[in-house]
């Protein structure tokens, strides 16, 4: 269903086009050897080179260039073999050069393509515009002295990689799912820890609206920094209802930099940004053109790791999956991995099945993450096992689980504490049916006089009295030998 | 022995290696000399205690045997454009007038590593910015060169203008300088010294002030060629903090300082003959040509079609570069800031009183000509006739093994001369640019004197690398030329 | 064309420079002079020539992914005007 904002004037459609700003994962800034690491004391990760002091020079560092082509292979993307590094011009408090050192004109990576996976199980591919790499820049704080700004640089210079998105996207909800998928992509590759409470990936969302059937692009606005899926979603709804009701008023939507208040829930114009802008970029003549030879691309593609589409594919096709469950497991790296761990050997999809209606509710309830469950990867795929193999029913195999659960042991350690085996022994079984035939004769003869739908009453009542561990099957069998002949 | 603050580098290496000075003893003189002639106003930061401090530590060592050369010793000046440790980096500018540097430049750290004694930061046009030292923010440098017969203040050339005063007037056996657009070379030309620069890349440029990034060069003003050659030695080699620095190992250079250019073919490139240049100009250099050529090199004309170019083109180029270079001078993390209401108005007030007026209209120029609708006509236009400049070189250097032009248009002029018009000023380094724009080695050699007894140099430009020539070719300029006058009083 | 007073006021806004109002003329004056002269390159043919990128044709250096700095908050910071604490300060910016 297409996404639609009624006006006064009939239906409007949102256009909606991505800026993230990820954060490659390095130990080393973009062009100093200063730590990346998140936390330390203010100003306590700047090297000479980050705070800008006279006669400082820029040195690329190579993983940040391994990042950006690792992820621009992960987008599908073109990589180019020459890019340029070069100045954006602008002065802020917390940008020390007086300009932010960026590609523009040839950026590292080219159009690419992100496969969404909504949530009624459709796809839908968005096109990428680039990627480039870029310096982040330094944090100011405006709220800790009554008449200052302070700033730390520790962020400062630290590699970005800018995933530049087309105008592909249509509503919030189409935006969230490709925030969530490129975040996947991200961590399956490695390349960014997608942490966006942390600020390692932040988008800038740009807006606009049209009428709908209207063919042309309106004035965008671009809505900065919104630092998680949910703020994103909100803020396009909402800046696309003040630019409807703009246009509606007779108005014109002004392109500028907006920020999105979660608390207020409005958008407003950046004072910071209120003048046109005019970064004048230039060429870095402190750096050279950047050549990147096939060797260096292929090695990187040949480590890459199979990436949730691909991954998707092969348990829908392979493994039997459906294409929802599938969806679910692959959409974080550390679910497929722990899927594939769970699985392999056993039945996949009996697999899957614990995982996304057991295991995920049981972890939810907990407020816990896949890597803190307390059943592991080997343990589901152990309890799995052991209903294959008959040792526990699957009515039991849930008790069991609930003891893996609390207290994190081994399946089979369990069983074997509790004493849980099935009994398939057929005179241990035979001795407790004719007991029960024995203590219910009224219930027998029922039987007997040909109502064989009671036999389920002696069944319940033979697997209450084995505590649940006799073979439901023999009993089945056993009953229907004695009681039908 | 002559005196000590006559030496070459050369001969102060010699002198102290059979122990007939000592390092102390030639810093003393330098140091007494500096102190005697503070009217030449050569030193914006004079730093004698710590001059006096590695002096010692230079005997020292030597005593025990582990002298480190050449420079080892040696007291020099240090453009105060060279981030140096502890001692206050200015640039000429009231923007940087308390800063105290935490860290060495790379040549200057390199120097000292070779034993070279630091006798003061020299004085300098703002930011590199003029060829005439008036620019700078501590007064102007007033050149030991008099006119014969007249007592008018000149100019020492810019911008490494203290450095050139100190070295011609006898104040520091040696200087560091930077050029940019003939900013070693033309005060060189003008005080009757050697002023070299390099191949673009040559010598770092980590800790050195920036001007324009990718015309910048540090390189040596000394009075010998050979000096010009140790001294280069010292300070140049690879350095992975800069990515544009030449990952090659040096050759020697001092060993190339022979003054043998049989079997050389100097090219003399017909642009570099200017309507209404000093006839005294015109003179040298068909001298040179003739000395060259006496000497058994084959001369021969060359073109260089773009040259008429070369200063336009700079004057986009460098001043684009510097607007970017400069906008961390900002008031926020070290040197002058003139607090405001605002962020911005404290910005606009600290960088209106930290640059002055050559340096704000530079800025500006450079801000309008990368800006938006104006970027491709004049900023890639000029990167683009930049190329063809790099071509008309590398054309020229098929036949020839250097160009022989004269350094400057004319000799040093008076302060208070050309100051109101900034384009006459430019035209100083009208010679000097294009090898600028090529990341060409070139250097200056005093070659003659003009009718009012003041020095003239002669320019040799080379192929990319190929310093061995240019020295080769220099020495026997420097020979054929013999130039031995000094500044009166020296 | 030549540069308006406007004009000189948007570019010294653009550089941070504050320029005083009787100042703009004389300003404006001198960089028409310059940009006058330096528009002498257009008559230059530079059809398919590549702007040039660097005077060495070498690709850029990479280093490796170690940290090797930092850790210098006191030097960093060493020429700061007016900071607080290990921080530097600036007029309070309202966002
Ligand atoms: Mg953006
Ligand atoms: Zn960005």
């Amino acid at each position: 269903m297409a996404y639609l904002i009624q006006g006064e004037t009939g239906d409007w459609e949102v256009v909606i086009g991505l800026e993230v700003h990820a954060q490659a994962v390095t130990n080393a800034k973009l062009f100093s050897g200063a730590s990346t690491s998140f936390g330390g004391e203010p100003n306590s990760q700047v090297s000479l080179v980050d705070a800008a002091m006279p006669g400082m020079l820029p040195v690329l560092n190579r993983k940040c260039i391994e990042q950006a082509v690792r992820t621009g292979l992960g987008l599908r993307a073109k990589i180019n073999r020459r890019s340029i590094f070069e100045r954006k011009n602008y002065f802020y408090a917390d940008l020390p050069q007086g300009y932010q050192i960026s590609q523009y004109l040839h950026p590292i990576v080219g159009e690419g393509t992100v496969t969404l996976d909504m949530d009624d199980g459709s796809t839908r591919d968005v096109g990428i515009e680039r990627l480039h790499l870029e310096q982040d820049a330094g944090k100011s704080m405006h709220d800790q002295d009554p008449t200052r700004s302070m700033i730390d640089l520790n962020r400062a210079g630290v590699a970005l990689m800018e995933i530049v998105s087309k105008p592909d996207l249509r509503s919030p909800d189409e935006a969230g799912a490709y925030l969530r998928k490129v975040r996947s992509i991200l961590r399956y590759l490695g390349t960014c820890d997608g942490n966006m409470e942390q600020g390692s990936m932040r988008a800038d969302v740009n807006v606009s609206v049209r009428k709908k059937g209207e063919s042309g692009l309106r004035t965008r606005v671009e809505v900065k920094n919104v630092n998680s899926v949910r703020f994103v979603m909100q803020a396009i709804e909402i800046e696309a209802e003040r630019q409807v009701e703009v246009w509606e008023q007779g108005g014109e939507v002004r392109q500028e930099t907006r920020l999105y208040d979660p608390n207020l829930g409005e958008t407003r114009p950046m004072r910071s940004k209120e003048f046109a802008h005019d970064y004048r970029y230039f060429p870095d003549p402190d750096l050279l053109p950047l050549d990147l030879d096939e060797d260096f691309i292929a090695g990187i593609e040949a480590s890459l790791p199979e990436l949730p589409d691909t991954k998707k594919k092969r348990l829908i096709e392979d493994l039997g999956l459906s294409a929802y469950d599938a969806g679910v497991i692959v959409a974080d790296r550390e679910t497929a991995d722990y899927f594939e761990t769970a699985a392999a050997g056993r039945d996949a999809k009996q697999v899957a099945n614990w995982l996304t209606s057991n295991l995920f509710g049981a972890l939810n309830k907990r407020a816990v993450g896949i890597p803190e469950s307390p059943v592991t990867a080997e343990n589901l795929g152990a309890l799995v096992g052991l209903i294959e193999d008959g040792t526990i029913s699957g009515k039991l195999a849930k008790d069991v689980f609930e003891v893996m659960l609390e207290t994190g042991k081994a399946p089979a350690v369990i069983v074997d504490e509790k004493g849980l085996q099935q009994i398939t022994d057929t005179g241990a079984i035979e001795a407790i049916v004719d007991k029960v035939i024995a203590d219910n004769p009224g219930q027998a003869d029922d039987v007997r006089g040909g109502n064989e739908k009671a036999i389920g009453w002696f069944v319940g009542q033979v697997m209450k009295a084995s505590q649940g561990k006799a073979n439901p099957g023999q009993v089945n069998a056993l009953l229907k030998q004695k009681l039908l002949g | 022995m002559s005196d000590l603050r006559d030496l070459s580098i050369a001969d102060a290496a010699e002198a102290l290696g059979k122990g007939e000075t000592s390092s102390v003893e030639l810093t003393n003189a330098c140091i007494a000399a500096i102190e005697a002639n503070r009217v030449l106003n050569a030193f914006i930061t004079e730093t004698p205690d710590l001059a006096r401090a590695r002096a010692k530590e230079s005997d020292a060592r030597r005593a025990k045997g582990d002298a480190k050369g050449p420079m080892d010793g040696v007291p020099i000046a240090m453009k105060d454009l060279f981030c140096t440790e502890g001692v206050r980096t200015t640039a000429g500018s009231h923007i940087l007038e308390n800063f105290v540097p935490t860290y060495e430049s790379t040549v200057s750290a390199n120097l000292r590593d070779h034993g070279a004694v630091m006798l003061g930061k020299a004085n300098m046009d703002e930011l590199a910015m003029g060829s005439s030292n008036i620019t700078s923010y501590y007064g102007p440098v007033k050149s030991p060169w008099t006119r014969l017969g007249a007592n008018v203040d000149l100019v020492p050339g810019g911008s490494s203008g203290g450095s050139a005063a100190a070295v011609s007037g006898r104040l520091a056996i040696a200087a560091t300088g930077t050029d940019t657009g003939g900013s070693i070379r033309q005060p060189a030309s003008f005080t009757g010294i050697v002023g070299m620069k390099p191949t673009y890349g040559r010598c770092s440029r980590w800790g050195t002030v920036a001007f324009a990034s990718s015309l910048d060069q540090a390189g040596p003003l000394t009075r010998t060629v050979e000096d010009a050659a140790i001294m280069l030695q010292a300070m140049a080699g690879h350095d992975p903090k800069d990515s544009t620095s030449l990952p090659f190992d040096l050759p020697d250079f001092r060993a190339a300082c022979v003054p043998n250019v049989k079997g050389m073919k100097i090219g003399i490139p017909k642009e570099y003959t200017l309507d209404g240049m000093p006839a005294a100009i015109k003179t040298l250099w068909e001298q040179g040509v003739e000395w060259l050529h006496d000497m058994g090199a084959e001369t021969r004309d060359v073109t260089l079609p773009h040259t008429k170019y070369a200063l336009p083109t700079y004057y986009i180029v460098a001043p684009a570069e510097a607007s970017s270079n400069l906008a961390r001078y900002d008031g926020v993390r070290y040197g002058l800031r003139v607090e405001g209401d605002s962020l911005d108005e404290m910005y606009e007030l600290t960088r209106a009183a930290g640059f002055g007026a050559e340096v704000q209209r530079r800025v500006l120029i450079g801000a309008y000509v990368l800006s938006a609708g104006y970027y491709d006509a004049y900023y890639v236009k000029a990167q683009k006739v930049r190329s063809l400049i790099f071509k008309d070189f590398s054309d020229a250097f098929e036949d020839v093994d250097v160009l022989l032009t004269p350094t400057a248009p004319s000799a040093a002029f008076a302060l208070g001369e050309k100051m109101d018009d900034p384009i006459a000023m430019y035209l100083n380094d009208v010679f000097t640019v294009p090898a600028s724009l090529a990341g060409l080695p070139a250097i200056s050699v005093p070659a003659g004197l003009d009718g009012d007894g003041l020095p003239l140099g002669l320019q040799l430009i080379a192929g990319v690398c190929q310093e061995q020539k240019l020295f080769r070719a220099a020495s026997a300029l420097e020979a054929a030329a013999s130039f031995s006058a000094k500044p009166g009083g020296v | 064309m030549p540069l308006s007073k406007d004009d000189v006021q948007k570019i010294a806004f653009l550089a941070r420079i504050r320029v005083p109002e009787e100042r703009l003329d004389a300003i404006a004056g001198e960089l028409n002079g310059i940009i006058g002269w330096v528009e002498q390159l257009a008559e230059v043919e530079t059809g398919d020539v590549e702007p040039m990128t660097s005077v060495v044709a070498m690709p850029a250096p990479l280093r490796d992914d170690v940290v090797t700095d930092g850790a210098i908050a006191d030097k960093v910071t060493a020429n700061a005007p007016d900071p607080i604490g290990p921080f530097y300060a600036v007029p309070k910016v309202v966002e």
